[in-house]
């Protein structure tokens, strides 16, 4: 169901040492991609709490990034390794819950691939405009 | 709680794309908001006067900037609320230039993705809680790994200044790749006559400690503390007992190929790397070692007049701590054999330039003089091939691996010198000679008689003629044609390559690699020596091909960055750690496990229930080790885990604002 000029929300939670720096790279070198993020900067992908990205698909997101860096390349060693696990159940409790998974991303993007960055959004950015709004778990209590 | 937002225009590059006006007035409806203003340029004297202006007039106590990315002036605007005695961690900044104005192209979208940016920060910030670092001693001890040039100038420097440094080497000899190099450009300096006296005082100085033929296990820590694990692999000569006479090695029946000479020569299986080895002892390659593998033989240990060989010497683990640590782990050549065109591997004649400076080495396979690996004459006609594997990235790297021009430049001049009448062509994409005299160098080659050939090679292949030599195909750019040489040897210019194993040891230290392999300096204009990672800097070829002029100033820098930190002999933690809630922790201690700093232990907290005592355990932080990575926050089941400066509350404010 390809909706007429949808546009997406997307808040990606980045890690600072390695894909908030490579969204860094990417704005310096004037890289181009759709502007429906909204990146959140944690100090690593492991801070993440499930519960925030539940809120987030509560208020509206349409799609949530979690990008960390490369699985042994992590600023503290192991925190991704604890992302990838956490991530893989709540791919599960988000599809049990009546939401299509693929609107949970979770991606490795090291400070230095900046062209990652730019395709991983742009084709995200795709994926949800095909996905549609996403109503399931949207808190319409204050919507009017 | 008053709150003032500051949109910073920064010249052109955000005002452009984001009508900042807009923004700043958006931000006037936000509670608690007293001031809002937009300014050209933030980071300058007038822009932080404009800060402090504000805040004087208004009393604010909470400043959100939005500016360029939080890792560009994250420290400045901290630094000015801090002269303002505010706390640092007041300050929180919105990233309206790399994650908005240079992004984007539609200024309307811009403009609305820059508000939702700054009301983020201004809903962060209403939780911002005061953060303060402490003091840490520092260990004024420093480790360096890799003992090539830029190691050996690095630990010279930092022991001159009265620090001890502990020198790791793979090899059993300290000198890496220059020690291989028959002349250094642009000077024609023997490259041995002026490595040989660094070596020789890395050894004796009073502050150095060599650990050769060793390799570094682990790293734990952090800067000021590092706890290294290096593992001094079994050299199975006692280097207290050896007199260094080679008898063994004279004696020793196994031959292998010489890694030192590339593979051209032959090598003892008890062997020192080159003849000026430091430290000048041998060592017994177990892998090649007939006594290792079959019991038998055992000549060395008899002919041995100092009873110095120990065949029953044991890999040793050595712990120590550091302040601070420099990697310097050096360049591997890319092997041309995965470009088939070149034939290397099919034709002895084609040869690398490692190779090439091997023979031209007077100590080196073939005592200086440079012959047809297939026939062992002397070569009259000699080809060279630039940007083997290098400038192509379908051929390899892309980037341009810097020293190979000049380096055959060198080669030709040398060849001319030594063995007058020899030909030499260079295809080249273009020859770039960046760098004091190198130009004139070049110039020189040329004047020498070198023929430059502007274009690149498609082939090499075996002519079969009685010599059995080869024929370069390729283009020349000034003729605009194809071109054929028959030649009598080929040197390919390889590409440089990170070390094998350095990403390992980039693993280990915590810094990060970039595409190529090479270990991410912390900013790659104004950071060049430093990394991510705080205490570990980086020197030579280990960050990307650089000559050794441009080695030895980035040891020189590196070591300069630790002998400020062991002068300092404080660094501050990071404020950013974990916090628990002794409240409501459970003490179920899920979070110890995933912590990586081990910092986080059982703690109990004794509480009156009911009249009586009840001892409950709670997780407890050890602010010096935690890095604040979160990880602990993350899976923490009653919320009783928390990190400064991204607490649960400042991310769900800013999740709610969006």
């Amino acid at each position: 169901m390809m909706q007429q000029n949808f546009e997406p929300k997307i808040i990606a939670f980045c890690c600072n040492w390695c894909s908030y720096a490579g969204a860094d790279l990417a704005g310096t070198g004037r890289l181009k991609y759709s502007e429906n993020i909204r990146i959140v900067r944690v100090p690593c992908s492991s801070r993440v709490e499930v519960q925030m990205i539940l809120r987030a698909f509560q208020n509206g997101a349409d799609g949530v990034m979690v990008a960390g860096c490369h699985p042994g390349d992590c600023h503290y060693d192991t925190g991704n390794y604890h992302t990838r696990r956490r991530m893989v159940l709540l791919k599960s409790l988000v599809s049990f819950m009546g939401m299509d998974p693929e609107r949970l991303l979770v991606k490795w993007i090291s400070g230095n691939e900046a062209a990652r960055f730019q395709e991983t959004v742009d084709s995200f950015n795709d994926q949800l405009k095909k996905l549609g709004p996403s109503n399931k778990v949207r808190d319409q209590r204050c919507e009017i | 709680m008053k709150v003032g937002v500051f949109i910073c225009w920064c010249g052109s590059n955000i005002k452009n794309m984001v009508d900042v006006e807009k923004v700043a007035r958006e931000m006037e409806n936000m509670p608690r908001v007293v001031h809002t203003q937009d300014v050209q340029y933030l980071c300058s004297e007038v822009g932080q006067q404009d800060i402090i202006k504000a805040i004087d007039k208004h009393k604010l106590d909470r400043i959100v900037i939005g500016a360029c990315s939080p890792r560009m002036h994250e420290i400045t605007f901290q630094r000015l609320l801090e002269s303002k005695g505010l706390n640092p961690y007041f300050v929180e900044i919105a990233n309206i230039r790399e994650h908005c104005s240079w992004v984007h192209t539609d200024k309307e979208k811009a403009t609305i993705k820059a508000i939702d940016l700054v009301r983020k920060a201004v809903a962060k910030s209403y939780h911002a809680i005061p953060l303060q670092s402490d003091l840490l001693g520092v260990t004024k001890r420093a480790l360096v790994i890799g003992g090539g040039i830029a190691g050996i100038q690095a630990a010279i420097d930092i022991a001159d200044a009265g620090y001890p440094v502990d020198l790791v080497e793979k090899e059993s000899s300290i000198g890496g790749r220059m020690a291989q190099f028959d002349k250094t450009f642009p000077t024609l300096d023997c490259s041995a006559c002026i490595l040989t006296p660094k070596m020789v005082e890395a050894a004796t100085h009073e502050n150095i400690n060599l650990y050769t033929y060793a390799e570094i296990e682990d790293v734990a820590g952090y800067v000021g503390n590092f706890k290294v694990k290096i593992r001094q692999k079994a050299k199975s000569v006692d280097p207290e007992k050896c007199n260094g006479c080679g008898d063994c090695i004279t004696k020793c029946p196994k031959k292998v190929p010489n890694e030192f000479d590339e593979g051209s020569s032959k090598r003892k299986a008890i062997y020192t790397l080159f003849p000026q080895a430091v430290p000048n002892k041998p060592v017994i390659d177990r892998d090649s070692c007939i006594y290792f593998h079959t019991g038998k033989c055992g000549l060395c240990q008899r002919i041995c007049k100092t009873d110095a060989i120990d065949y029953k010497d044991e890999d040793q683990i050595i712990e120590n701590e550091y302040g601070a640590i420099i990697a310097a782990t050096g360049f591997d050549i890319k092997n041309p054999k995965s470009l088939p065109e070149y034939h290397y591997g099919n034709h002895p004649d084609v040869i690398t330039s490692l190779d090439l400076e091997r023979m031209l080495n007077a100590s080196g396979p073939t005592n200086g003089k440079v012959i047809r690996p297939s026939n062992g004459e002397a070569p009259k006609k000699i080809v060279f091939v630039q940007c083997v594997g290098s400038r192509d990235r379908n051929k390899g790297n892309a980037y341009c691996s810097k020293v190979c021009c000049l380096y055959t430049a060198k080669h030709t001049l040398l060849l001319n010198e030594k063995f007058p009448g020899t030909e030499s062509y260079v295809f080249n994409i273009d020859v770039r000679t960046g760098g004091k005299g190198y130009e004139e160098f070049y110039e020189r080659a040329r004047h020498k008689g070198a023929k430059y050939l502007r274009g690149q090679v498609s082939k090499i292949e075996s002519l079969e003629d009685n010599e059995n030599r080869l024929l370069v195909r390729g283009f020349d750019g000034s003729l605009g044609e194809q071109v054929e040489i028959e030649a009598d040897l080929v040197v390919l210019a390889t590409s440089i390559e990170p070390k094998a194993g350095s990403k390992k040891i980039a693993n280990l230290l915590g810094v990060s690699t970039d595409q190529d392999g090479f270990f991410s300096e912390s900013h790659p204009k104004l950071k060049p020596v430093e990394t991510q990672a705080q205490g570990i800097y980086l020197a030579g070829v280990c960050q990307g091909p650089k000559d050794i002029p441009e080695a030895v100033s980035q040891a020189s820098g590196a070591s300069c960055k630790a002998i400020i930190l062991f002068n300092k002999g404080q660094v501050k933690s990071v404020p950013t750690t974990a916090m628990v809630n002794k409240d409501i922790c459970s003490g179920c201690m899920q979070c110890k496990p995933v912590c990586p700093y081990e910092a986080i232990s059982k703690d109990y907290v004794i509480e009156r229930i009911h009249g009586k005592e009840v001892r409950r355990p709670v997780a407890s932080i050890n602010r010096a080790l935690c890095q604040g990575c979160g990880a602990c926050a993350g899976l923490c089941r009653s919320g009783a885990m928390d990190v400064g400066g991204f607490t649960c509350k400042q991310i769900m404010a800013e999740v709610d604002s969006l």
